[in-house]
């Protein structure tokens, strides 16, 4: 079934009277995930944004609380607030990544009220690709250009209309407000099979890795791989799993906040301890955390490898790094698995 | 309505004493404020809180007392950053924000009907000092063998609780063996590492845990005397350290392998660690 980009276009302008709609949007040169209040600002045919959405539920800067302070009293105020959001047009990489954050901000102890208050409150309409980037390998993550996994509704471009899919429940209730759906003709039928049948041509196999990697903390692999790093976190910031941060304290005089940003595993202060003793002091075992992390330790712990293949991080890498090529050297070492 | 893990509870600091010779060890005593906030603050010793200076930030802390103790939470802190200096400096009667309790504690269920050897150096002794503590309990002690603490500090300024130590000298319930690193104008007991002191003092590692704690070098040349006095790794346990932020098992700094101190940890037997990279 499908939906004219005209009435479409008009649902979308509707619902943000109801919706926070972050949608991509052409932003200094690039595309990224911002507030759109129109569809006419929604930019149609990008690759991938340059940012990935995870900051529509983890910002890159967040409060947490805020206090202000009066002598050796103390009020703290809960600063959680959330409103009702429609993510349009991430691409199902992405959709599949937020998956993975949900492991992450929940485990079997606690839930991140942030996140999940957010999460729960969103809608997410998943965009398929009809092009495909060649840093694009998503098809060896387990996923596909036109993959549903993570949307509530996916939407596949037909040139003036939108395949519609419905995925959940909640997808079913927004689609209830976008308007009248009708039959794909023979032709647009055709094409949305050539899509959903498309796979990346880029490929790595991950088919050991998890297995490998259980024996190759102490390997030498891990002494060149990462040489050429500058470690300046690109990759982790444009990672759309990478989930790691930092709390810190904003404060001007008597009035403060606790915040929360982005923070990532290959930045040396990472894991300084107070004393002066720094577990992961050197890159080279920054670079393994990185790795053991994504493609072994998610993995013991939520049963998936935290990389979807967006190719962000090769994209973004100023020295031509490449967790393809650092994939295969796993792939390469000569380690006995089980 | 669910608890919000990030939003600390707000305790009155009613006490911040000195505790070392060279001043760079306080404690904090801080008192619940409410009926409320004490009954969700259900803790066992080992266990840890993130305590807030407010304007400054807030820092993992191994909580000193035992849950035995009511009314009131101890932490015995190094000055050794922004929100430790923070503290120190703090007056008396200031509100502090305190999360937790976090993380597991020692196995005190496991250790029911064995005998103990608790062992500590430096400033290390704190969440020792809880489960001391817990099991010198009247409710408690019953459940319990032979309790030994070996405790060292580099000079006898350096040992923490000291008007403590006192009592347990006398204390039937309980063998305290203290150690200095170098001879010191006044003392008259141990003098000498605590490996040494632990070949020599330790009880017999039949039906015996031993639980230990200190810095990397003394935890590193300890472990092997009690493995030559016939302890096995899985009645050996320890509490470790990492840089934390969240304590909830999210923000992704305190991990060894796939086990986050902070959740899974920080107490793990050696048995456990041997599973783990030695990245810590």
């Amino acid at each position: 079934m499908k939906i004219s980009k005209e009435k479409f276009g008009q649902s979308f302008d509707a619902l943000t009277a109801e919706y926070q709609v972050v949608a991509p949007v052409s932003e200094a040169g690039a595309v990224n995930f911002k507030t759109a209040k129109s569809f006419s600002e929604v930019k149609q045919d990008y690759l991938n944004s340059k940012l990935p959405p995870k900051s529509l539920l983890f910002p890159q800067h967040e409060k947490l609380l805020s206090y202000v302070k009066e002598g050796k009293d103390i009020t703290v105020k809960n600063e959680l607030k959330v409103g009702k959001t429609v993510l349009f047009g991430i691409r199902p990489c992405d959709a599949k990544a937020m998956l993975l954050l949900d492991k992450v901000f929940k485990n079997d102890q606690y839930r991140d009220p942030y996140y999940f208050d957010r999460r729960d409150n969103t809608v997410i309409i998943g965009l398929a690709c009809n092009k495909i980037a060649p840093t694009c390998f998503c098809s060896s993550m387990g996923i596909s250009p036109a993959c549903s996994e993570g949307s509530d509704l996916l939407l596949i471009d037909l040139g003036d209309s939108y395949n519609v899919e419905v995925i959940t429940e909640k997808g079913k209730e927004l689609l209830a407000s976008l308007g009248e759906l009708s039959e794909l003709s023979a032709q647009e039928q055709a094409l949305v099979d050539t899509v959903k049948s498309a796979q990346t041509t880029s490929k790595v196999d991950v088919s050991t890795i998890t297995a490998k990697l259980d024996k190759m903390f102490d390997n030498s692999y891990w002494d060149t791989l990462h040489e050429k790093c500058l470690g300046c976190n690109a990759c982790s910031f444009s990672c759309p799993t990478c989930h790691c941060f930092d709390i810190s304290e904003e404060v001007i005089k008597s009035e403060g906040s606790r915040v929360r940003t982005w923070d990532a595993c290959m930045a040396p202060l990472f894991t300084l301890h107070g004393s002066g003793h720094n577990p992961r002091d050197k890159k080279k075992s920054r670079w393994r955390q990185r790795m053991m992390h994504k493609f072994n330790y998610f993995v013991h712990n939520n049963g998936d490898i935290a990389c979807v293949g967006c190719g962000r991080c090769i994209k973004g890498c100023p020295v031509n790094m490449d967790i393809r090529q650092a994939i295969d050297g796993v792939n390469k070492a000569e380690v006995v698995v089980d | 309505m669910e608890q919000n893990p990030y939003l600390p509870i707000t305790m009155k600091l009613i006490k911040n004493m000195c505790e070392t010779e060279d001043k760079l060890i306080n404690t904090f005593t801080l008192q619940f404020q409410n009926k409320q906030d004490e009954e969700n603050f259900k803790y066992m010793p080992g266990q840890f809180a993130e305590l807030s200076a407010y304007g400054h930030g807030e820092a993992p802390f191994g909580i000193a007392t035992s849950p035995t103790e009511p009314g009131i939470i101890k932490f015995s802190v190094a000055k050794v950053g922004c929100v430790s200096n923070a503290l120190h400096l703090m007056e008396e009667g200031t509100m502090v924000g305190v999360r937790g309790p976090m993380g597991n504690y020692y196995p005190m269920e496991e250790f029911k009907g064995k005998n103990l050897v608790i062992i500590g150096g430096g400033f290390a002794f704190t969440t020792l000092r809880s489960m001391a503590v817990y099991m010198l309990d009247e409710k408690h002690r019953a459940d319990y063998g032979d309790i030994t603490v070996i405790y060292g500090a580099r000079n006898p300024g350096l040992l923490l609780y000291k008007e403590e130590l006192a009592e347990w000298e006398t204390n039937p319930n309980i063998n305290l063996v203290t150690t200095i690193d170098r001879p010191a104008e006044g003392w008259t007991k141990h003098v000498g590492f605590i490996p040494t002191i632990t070949e020599q003092v330790a009880p017999s590692s039949v039906n015996t845990y031993a639980v230990v704690c200190g810095p990397p070098a003394m935890i590193k040349y300890t472990l092997p005397v009690l493995e030559k006095l016939g302890f096995p790794p899985e009645r050996i346990y320890t509490s470790l350290e990492m840089r934390m932020k969240c304590g909830l098992g999210i923000c992704g700094r305190c991990n060894i392998g796939p086990k986050y101190v902070c959740k899974d940890g920080p107490v793990f037997s050696m048995a456990q660690l041997k599973e783990l990279p030695s990245e810590y």
